[in-house]
């Protein structure tokens, strides 16, 4: 019996596969990883670190397609006597993970937060991070798909082998004809710490003053749902029930009034700062720190202490 | 020659695609999120249910501009018990041409799916569509575990869906970026954020609504894989310490020592 771990293929380990190996470490001793395409050997090997005991990748499919994933990770739990089988709860994992659950006959928890519990349930979030829910699975395998950001990646072995597999990932009926990638951004989904401004901010052209802060900090950008619909900043930072779902460890929510569907989609953050000129701002309610001023004046305030602070601890 | 047949034979049958779009209910936004037996059971007391967001706004909406430009057939699918059918008189309202309600708890993803599945494996649509996720129990599972029953590709988290001759052009979100993709029909497509805008009933829809045909259809015997034991709510928050505005090294001292965040 093992634990098979999927991570997405990439030049680059992101901490999503990081802390899915820990999950798959902390719940069981063979802890196998299965990917796809171009990622060189000595990068998987630091995988061990994290708690693998090999890793296998198919170097012939370098693609993306749910369907093709789908085959190509079955045949991975065949061989591997798989119980258990970890993804990430991001773009890759919500399509994967439940076409897996009905070829495997595997129940899904979709979204866990932590570690199984005693009992041998799983907690998620549930109604977009107002409470959560402890999901059973009555199937012999079982899949769990993990929330970023829910823990912590631990560093407990060395490097471990990286294997050829073949994955029989069969044809495919989807065409991917051009990626467009944000240059140089911080994925929003990713970050660690967000700075994030609404409507107080009065027009497009005060967010220089945002974007300096989330610089200093090295955080990403985000915003409430009007300010992208009335065309202010881009859709793909929309944050909340109907926008994205983040749990960074510090989200930063400046002229902001911190209404129930802004919040569910960010309740999720460790630490939360705000922002607002009204002392009577329901965000207050929610947040750890709390500063009742003017944006304009308060932002270049702390972007100013953040540099110092930077500069001193360096 | 050969080429046009076949050119005019795609197009066709583009344009009069019978599209089916799964409807779920989800709790009002606004709801107060309570349980009752023990934790074990939501409460339902006092809450109002409407169509889940992602289904109304982005996926039904699109499936009606689709029909509106190229004519077809747009039903839509709701595996729910009988009290359910006011969300369905809704959708209906905003303009889907007929509903079925599959008469059945939806108890958990996969018993949901297989639903909709067994309903739609022999009626030929060109499209399911599906909302991102439900806004109560979050999965995002659904769409897959429908295209994998019917063994259709999936394209998931859309933002984009238009049609062309020789087939669907989409966007879809990927880690970061944006894809443009290419896929024939048949096909199951969860929609997000982008791909249409709200629409408001109008007096008229709703009252055509009301005799629009809604069929209830038995559920086939499926078994669960998955069941949700018992709920809690988050940790209360400590109250929220306030700093003043002219002390933001205060601020970044807290960040650092206190919560280590930065
Ligand atoms: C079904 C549904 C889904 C929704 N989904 C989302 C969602 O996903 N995400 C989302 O964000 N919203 C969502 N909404 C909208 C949500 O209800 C709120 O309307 C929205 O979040 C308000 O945005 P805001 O806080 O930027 O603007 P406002 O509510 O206008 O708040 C602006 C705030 O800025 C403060 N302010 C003004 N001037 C200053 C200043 N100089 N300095 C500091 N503060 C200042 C004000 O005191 C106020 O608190 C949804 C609504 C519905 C009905
Ligand atoms: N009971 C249901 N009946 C019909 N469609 C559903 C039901 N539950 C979920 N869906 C569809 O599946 C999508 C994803 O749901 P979920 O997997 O629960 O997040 C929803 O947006 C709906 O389109």
């Amino acid at each position: 019996m093992s634990v098979l771990v999927y991570i997405p293929s990439n030049n680059v380990l992101p901490k999503a596969a990081l802390e899915t190996v820990t999950y798959g470490k902390k719940i069981g001793q063979d802890v196998v990883v299965i990917t796809n395409g171009t990622a060189d050997d000595a990068m998987l090997s630091t995988l061990g670190v994290y708690g693998a005991s090999r890793v296998l990748i198919d170097r012939s499919y370098e693609g993306n397609d749910p369907q093709q994933l789908t085959r190509l990770i079955a045949n991975a739990a065949k061989t591997c006597n798989s119980s258990t089988i970890i993804f990430s709860h991001d773009v890759i994992g919500k399509a994967v993970a439940p076409r897996l659950s009905v070829r495997l006959k595997a129940g899904l928890v979709a979204g866990a937060v932590a570690l199984p519990n005693t009992d041998g349930t799983v907690k998620v979030n549930v109604f977009s991070g107002k409470s959560f829910g402890n999901v059973q699975v009555n199937s012999a395998v079982r899949i769990i798909s993990l929330l970023p950001n829910s823990i912590q990646p631990e560093q407990t072995g060395s490097s471990c082998s990286v294997e050829t597999f073949d994955g029989q990932v069969g044809s495919t009926s989807i065409v991917v004809k051009s990626t467009k990638k944000p240059e140089g951004e911080i994925p929003l989904p990713e970050a660690e710490l967000v700075v994030s401004a609404g409507r107080g901010l009065k027009g497009p052209e005060n967010w220089a003053m945002v974007e300096d802060l989330a610089k200093v900090l090295g955080a990403a950008t985000a915003c409430s749902r009007p300010v992208a619909d009335i065309g202010w900043r881009p859709h793909h930072e929309h944050v909340g029930q109907t926008g994205v779902a983040i749990r960074p460890n510090l989200y930063i929510a400046i002229g902001i009034s911190g209404a129930i569907q802004h919040l569910a989609g960010v309740n999720g953050s460790k630490t939360m700062v705000v922002i607002n000129t009204d002392p009577e701002a329901p965000f207050f309610k929610a947040a750890d720190y709390g500063i009742v001023g003017d944006a304009f004046e308060v932002v270049p305030k702390l972007t100013e202490a953040l540099k110092k602070f930077r500069e001193s601890s360096h | 020659m050969l080429h046009n047949i076949s050119v005019i034979f795609v197009s066709r049958k583009l344009k009069d695609m019978k599209i089916l779009v799964c409807i779920s209910k989800s709790p009002d936004t606004t709801s107060k999120i309570a349980f009752t037996n023990n934790n074990t059971a939501f409460d339902e007391n006092g809450i109002q249910y409407i169509v889940n967001p992602y289904d109304e706004w982005y996926a039904l909406v699109r499936a009606l501009e689709l029909k509106e430009a190229g004519g077809g057939q747009v039903t839509i699918i709701t595996v729910g018990g009988s009290a359910d059918e006011a969300v369905i008189r809704k959708a209906l309202a905003i303009g889907a041409d007929e509903a079925v309600r599959i008469d059945a708890d939806p108890v958990d993803a996969y018993f949901t799916a297989t639903q909709i599945a067994e309903y739609a494996k022999n009626e030929g649509f060109d499209l399911i569509l599906t909302g991102k996720e439900t806004i109560n129990y979050n999965g995002s599972q659904v769409a897959g575990m429908i295209a994998e029953s019917l063994d259709l590709p999936l394209i998931s988290l859309a933002t984009k869906l238009d049609v062309s001759d020789s087939g669907l052009v989409l966007e879809r979100e990927t880690t970061g970026g944006v894809e443009v993709i290419e896929v024939s029909t048949p096909a199951v497509i969860s929609c997000a954020k982008g791909m249409a805008e709200q629409r408001i009933p109008n007096m008229r829809g709703i009252m055509a609504a009301r005799t629009k045909p809604l069929q209830v259809v038995s559920p086939v015997s499926v078994e669960t894989l998955t069941a949700f034991v018992s709920y809690e709510m988050p940790d209360a928050k400590s109250a929220c310490k306030m700093i003043d505005p002219s002390n933001m090294d205060q601020l970044v001292e807290l960040l650092h020592n206190e919560a280590k965040v930065i």
